[in-house]
């Protein structure tokens, strides 16, 4: 079967995986292994954390990301760094302009604040973090601020933000290239409430190659 | 042997006992009622914290609803890194993502909260007389001290942020996994429209403050180390003096509660969970 997406990445293709509308996924990908992420439909935000597989203590940093970068947005060429200051996995590749890594995932609680408390009961990302986490005894305290892939939030100039209309579209993907043993975890976002997800939840697609992939 | 009389317990605590009433700039004071320089307005009766944190120093405490944190930058070149945790359950923390998110703002100021990750205000900005914080950037660690100034282990001279603020939350048995993205005071970041990080470092004027208020029962993990993204090359951090006093729970009519939607929110959701 030949497919697009996979001609540029190098064999073998060790995992390719639909995740789901609102689902929880996790795998260890190892130094040196690509990570394909594909928003399949769109403008799907996709909740991004990881750990380093040898000492889960260690884990992605936005602030250390943020300073050893000088900038916010996330783009080709970004090194992900963990609360260590040791790099974790390199963007070597994106189609998409810049990606988020301030406006956090979306929870249960946090939803009564921003929307009022009749979204209490809708699903989030938190409960997605928690529940791919806690098959490894991880818990609440390993849920730290994350990466939002294919989500937009521009800061003007008076500071005010927000997570605005998406600048990702069908088929548009983002590969991380592992500089350590990882876990990584995703939550496909199920936020309605904003325009993340384009209102709508939709399917994503992971891939995990065996080395970066091939410059053309 | 040494001359100075400390060869057998009595003369080492005779030796010790000598050191009473030492006075030195970063030390607490106690009680902290005691300090001849309370702020304006406050009995020494209320007073519950007056400690000044040197040069790379670090302090943590806890403090109850209503109570009053005053932070002073003395010599206009402080950097104050600050963790938040609810005292009663510190599985509930500061969380910087919303607190930006859910304000729709980047840039913290009178007026603005600090919020935690089950949707409840930790803390209010109730006064700001620096205007120049940052809370995108973090603390630095050993690995940025080493390459800055050739050591940043918590022995050295150099001792980075996040070290000290694992000491501080350490010693309310909170470990590494604890210490979530911090708040850094007195130091700026603006956000460039390209999305670059502008360091507003100073050094700036003498005794700028900001007054923080707790809305709930909180640890506080202070570490006064420089900046992450100042490139000076002599570790270059001046001392801080922290002044908390108690105060009332902040009354439905609060003016910083009301403000907004979203604020009045995390206010009710804490009255909810204070409700017992």
């Amino acid at each position: 079967m030949s497919d697009s997406i996979l001609a540029d990445l190098h064999s073998p293709i060790l995992l390719d995986q639909i995740v789901p509308a609102r689902a929880a996924w996790e795998h260890v990908v190892r130094c040196g292994e690509t990570l394909r992420i594909i928003d399949l439909e769109g403008n799907q935000a996709v909740d991004f954390l990881m750990y380093s597989l040898r000492d889960d203590a260690e884990r992605y940093s936005v602030q250390d990301t943020i300073a050893a970068q000088r900038n916010l947005f996330l783009r080709s060429g970004s090194v992900l760094m963990s609360n260590e200051g040791n790099p974790m996995a390199r963007i070597c590749a994106t189609s998409v302009a810049y990606h988020d890594t301030i406006g956090g995932a979306c929870s249960c609680e946090s939803n009564t604040l921003r929307y009022g408390h009749h979204t209490k009961a809708q699903h989030a990302c938190v409960e997605n973090f928690l529940t791919a986490n806690a098959r490894y005894g991880r818990g609440k305290r390993d849920i730290v601020s994350n990466i939002n892939w294919f989500m937009n939030v521009p800061v003007e100039a008076d500071g005010t933000l927000g997570i605005v209309d998406g600048i990702s579209a069908r088929g548009m993907y983002v590969d991380l290239h592992a500089q350590m043993d990882l876990i990584a975890v995703i939550s496909n976002c199920p936020q309605i409430n904003n325009p993340c997800n384009g209102f709508n939840p939709t399917p994503i697609r992971v891939i995990i190659a065996a080395g970066d992939p091939v410059v053309t | 042997m040494t001359n100075l009389g400390t060869a057998d317990p009595k003369g080492a605590r005779a030796h010790a006992h000598a050191m009473a009433g030492t006075k030195i700039e970063a030390m607490p004071t106690v009680p902290a009622g005691s300090s001849p320089d309370l702020p304006p307005g406050v009995v020494s009766e209320d007073m519950l914290w007056e400690e000044t944190v040197g040069a790379g120093g670090y302090a943590s405490k806890e403090l109850t609803r209503g109570s009053r944190l005053r932070l002073t930058d003395l010599y206009g070149d402080s950097c104050v890194s600050m963790l938040v945790f609810n005292s009663e359950r510190p599985i509930e923390r500061l969380n910087m993502a919303d607190t930006v998110k859910v304000q729709w703002n980047a840039y913290l100021q009178a007026g603005r909260l600090l919020l935690s990750d089950m949707g409840r205000v930790l803390m209010s900005v109730v006064a700001d007389g620096a205007q120049t914080h940052d809370i995108f950037c973090g603390p630095t660690n050993e690995r940025a001290n080493q390459r800055t100034y050739g050591d940043g282990t918590n022995w050295s001279q150099f001792p980075n942020a996040r070290d000290r603020l694992l000491l501080g939350a350490a010693k309310f048995g909170l470990g590494r996994k604890d210490l979530h993205p911090c708040v850094n005071w007195f130091k700026g970041v603006r956000i460039a429209e390209d999305g670059a990080t502008v360091w507003e470092g100073g050094p700036f004027a003498q005794n700028r403050s900001v007054e923080l208020r707790a809305e709930m029962n909180l640890i506080v993990v202070l570490a006064n180390c420089p900046h992450v993204l100042d490139d000076r090359t002599q570790y270059t951090v001046t001392p801080v003096r922290i002044c908390a006093w108690r105060g009332p729970v902040t009354p439905q009519d609060d003016a910083i509660r009301n403000s907004t939607l979203e604020s009045e929110r995390a206010f009710l959701n804490v009255e909810e969970y204070f409700r017992r």
